[in-house]
């Protein structure tokens, strides 16, 4: 559920420091340094990184540009592969029986299981495509503030790490109370009495 | 978001001394309240198009808090609709006023910021009702007029 969906999540950051000036060539590096990479007939079986909004499987950032208006749009994909744990077992009985065919012995130790298993997932990871997942952010720059199209928890700290690696800044997840102490309008006063509440009963 | 749902019920022209723009502010589809007593703790939900709410305040009479809530807020010629959790303040299902189609690749850019600028009111209004909010939670107002109040409200 992204931007342009009917229905959208949405989680509110606010974006803690300054890029280096020029501020659109920063960004743009670091959309490049942390590009989605294709992970399909490889053997990982996760990759997370950017992508161009509304395209996401393309990392041309060039052609399609991720200022829009005075936002900074753009998506974060994170592609994973899921082998069913039956197909696991199934390979791994396999390999297991070809083994002790092969060397005529009855038994294999735990550490040669391991490897087996270890081989068996590695070669099923180059067979076997990555679900992408894409999540959209807008990024407005100048009030240091983000949209993030998602309230899934994983997705949340994902993005948090990735743009941290990326652009040098701090990502800060708004909720009552970092909303109270960072963005709201109240005094140093208010806060402060703000911090000290304890829950009010609200029945007799 | 008990404070919210007491002022939707009581005081429907508070939104508007907030933003004019707000002609109203009204109780969706869905409620859940949360009762902690002792280390136990009871989820009450509340959904449907025509559910009632007397259920909810029974809950508030024993005790239960809002933690969630579905959202209508219109202005003028448009509706926003939204389920917004007490514990994150983030939004989800949000559905805002109908944009133009995608026909072209030309047509996002437009599409988007007509959906940005859409986003951004449902943010705002949230943001200056907890602005709101923490202003009168942070002064006697709060324990000398609002609780009398909401108990009022409860016991009703």
């Amino acid at each position: 559920m992204g931007i342009l969906s009917s229905s959208a999540s949405i989680t509110q950051y606010h974006v803690e420091g300054k890029l280096q000036e020029p501020i659109l060539e920063t960004v743009a590096k670091g959309l490049k340094k942390q590009a989605v990479k294709e992970i399909d007939n490889e053997t990982s079986d996760e990759e997370i990184g950017w992508s161009c909004f509304n395209d996401p499987f393309s990392i041309d950032f060039d052609r399609s540009p991720f200022l829009i208006g005075t936002y900074l749009v753009f998506s974060m994909r994170i592609d994973k592969k899921s082998i069913p744990s039956k197909i696991i077992q199934k390979h791994y009985t396999l390999e297991i029986k070809k083994k002790l065919e092969n060397s005529g012995r009855e038994f294999l130790s735990k550490t040669e299981k391991k490897e087996i298993k270890d081989h068996v997932i590695h070669i099923l990871n180059l067979r076997i495509p990555a679900t992408p997942n894409v999540y959209d952010l807008i990024w407005k720059y100048e009030a240091n503030t983000l949209w993030f199209f998602s309230n899934l928890k994983g997705a949340n700290e994902e993005l948090e790490t990735l743009f941290t690696k990326s652009f040098n800044l701090k990502l800060i997840r708004l909720f009552p109370y970092t909303m109270a102490a960072l963005t709201s309008t109240l005094s140093d006063m208010e806060k402060d009495a703000i911090s000290q509440l304890t829950p009010t009963r609200l029945t007799e | 978001m008990t404070w919210l749902w007491f002022t939707i019920d009581t005081n429907q022209h508070f939104f508007s001394t907030m933003d004019e723009t707000i002609t109203s502010l009204y109780v969706g589809n869905r409620i859940v309240l949360e009762n902690s007593i002792n280390d136990a703790s009871e989820i009450i939900t509340i959904k449907g198009d025509d559910a009632g709410l007397e259920e909810g305040l029974l809950s508030l009479r024993k005790g239960a808090v809002v933690i969630e809530m579905n959202l209508s807020y219109k202005t003028e010629n448009q509706e926003w609709k939204f389920t917004l959790k007490g514990e994150s303040l983030s939004f989800s299902s949000l559905k805002i006023p109908e944009t133009g189609p995608v026909e072209t690749k030309d047509d996002i850019e437009g599409i988007m910021l007509e959906k940005a600028y859409l986003y951004e009111k449902a943010v705002d209004v949230i943001n200056l009702l907890f602005n709101a909010f923490l202003k009168i939670r942070s002064t006697v107002v709060w324990n000398e007029k609002t609780v009398p109040k909401i108990k009022k409200w409860v016991q009703a």
